[in-house]
């Protein structure tokens, strides 16, 4: 049997603390199954977090900090806590979680496609348009109505099958 | 963000030329189209129009905020405590909105710089702007196929849209140039690898990418190259644009947000 130290260590509290976190604008999904959580750093001092926002310009980012500062105090494993946005690596839709593409679409959200070629689609490759699967009847009978929805990351489709409207959490 | 890598005095210098042309860009752009907001020609677009000009507001905010780290500065100043003629945008962010097709044909000519220029960007050798280019240029694919797709449907649509396309085409091109004006220090820039290309090879680039879609639009485009005063002259348009985005913070200088 190997023991393992970590186990019930800060470095866990911590991450299982953040794991009961909902993203602001789409409270379906905690912020470690969404792929924003980048590190987490236990020291004496301090807890030391660093978040990949989903969009450069998401507005919920400042929320998202002072969630995650409030919370992590409210743990008492060190006396700071600091939670720094990052951009290394950038956050990509491949970031959610299995489980976190299935809490989407159990939201009523199609989960991002997976990316072939991340971010290098030129003006070549524009008349690729992206996919998704309709969230309630699982067809992909479906078209992209409008690649920029309610909020930055949303993008809103249409499904022929079951012709309801849905969300789809864009693929970035 | 990464820890910010020692930089001489010179390059420092250059460098925040070159964060404050790029965040100028992005802010005012956002802005202009900020102002279709609730008087997009249908739904579907001032949902659009508004999310691509919240992007690029948002690209501003996290370029001023490297400035302000390089220069000890802080972001809200840089972006709402400056004079009009302290900005660095390109003269293509000179002119008011206009029209439709006048704003599709601006933001066509912009995003398809742009992606030249985040494209170069992501192999700088100042890895907070790299990783920060990286990132946008994601997102920015999504505002070039949305202007790419408005640029073939006006093009394609009637002549009421096409001739206002071609004119907005015609009145824009000379001015779009100046996306790749010569940059103060640029010489350093380019030798230390901060900008991995000088602007005159992106400009070239660019122009050999767009003019064979824009020429069947609009006809042939006069040769144009990039001026060295293309960040520095302004408008009464823009200065109208100056007064509305600054009121707020005007309103109550004193205030905190």
């Amino acid at each position: 049997m190997v023991t393992r130290a970590a186990i019930g260590s800060d470095e866990e509290r911590v991450w299982a603390e953040l794991s009961r976190i909902p993203d602001p604008e789409i409270p379906a999904i905690n912020v470690v199954d969404l792929g924003v959580i980048g590190s987490v750093n236990v020291s004496d001092e301090r807890v030391s977090v660093e978040l990949l926002p989903t969009f450069v310009g998401c507005p919920a980012i400042g929320v998202m900090q002072e969630q995650i500062t409030a919370r992590l105090r409210a743990l008492n494993v060190a006396n700071d806590v600091e939670v720094k946005v990052s951009f290394n690596p950038p956050w990509t839709s491949d970031r959610i979680s299995v489980a976190g593409r299935e809490r989407l679409r159990l939201a009523g959200f199609a989960p991002p496609q997976a990316a072939e070629t991340p971010g290098l689609i030129g003006l070549e490759e524009l008349a690729v348009m992206p996919i998704a699967e309709c969230p309630f009847c699982g067809s992909r009978d479906t078209t992209l109505e409008n690649p920029f929805g309610p909020t930055l990351c949303r993008a809103i489709y249409h499904c022929s099958a079951c012709r309801q409207p849905f969300e789809q959490f864009k693929q970035v | 963000m990464a820890e910010t890598p020692p930089i001489d005095a010179t390059s420092r210098e250059a460098l925040a030329e070159l964060l404050l042309s790029v965040a100028d860009d992005e802010f005012v752009i956002g802005f202009w189209d900020s102002e279709w907001t609730g008087i997009a020609p249908m739904l579907e677009e001032d949902v659009a129009t508004s999310s691509i000009a919240q992007d690029e507001i948002g690209h501003a905010k996290v370029l001023y905020e490297l400035l302000a780290e390089l220069t000890d500065d802080d972001a809200d100043r840089i972006a709402f405590g400056r004079a009009s003629d302290a900005f660095r945008h390109a003269s293509l962010m000179n002119h008011a909105r206009g029209d439709w097709a006048f704003s599709v044909a601006r933001r066509y000519l912009y995003e398809t710089a742009d992606q030249v220029r985040l494209a170069a960007l992501t192999g700088s050798t100042y890895e907070p702007l790299a990783l920060l280019a990286g990132k946008m240029r994601r997102e920015e694919t999504y505002h070039l196929m949305h202007a790419d797709t408005w640029l073939r449907r006006l093009a394609d649509g009637g002549n009421a849209g096409r001739d206002r396309l071609s004119s907005s085409l015609e009145c824009l091109w000379t001015d779009a140039q100046e996306i790749f004006a010569p940059l103060i220090g640029e010489e350093t820039l380019v030798r230390e690898g901060i900008l991995p290309e000088p602007m005159r090879a992106m400009s070239i680039t660019w122009q050999a990418r767009v003019r064979p879609k824009l020429e069947p639009i609009c006809g042939a485009l006069p040769a144009a190259t990039p001026s060295i005063d293309g960040r520095t002259r302004r408008t009464s348009d823009f200065a109208w644009l100056h007064g509305e985005f600054t009121s707020v913070a005007r309103s109550e200088e004193a205030a905190t947000w």
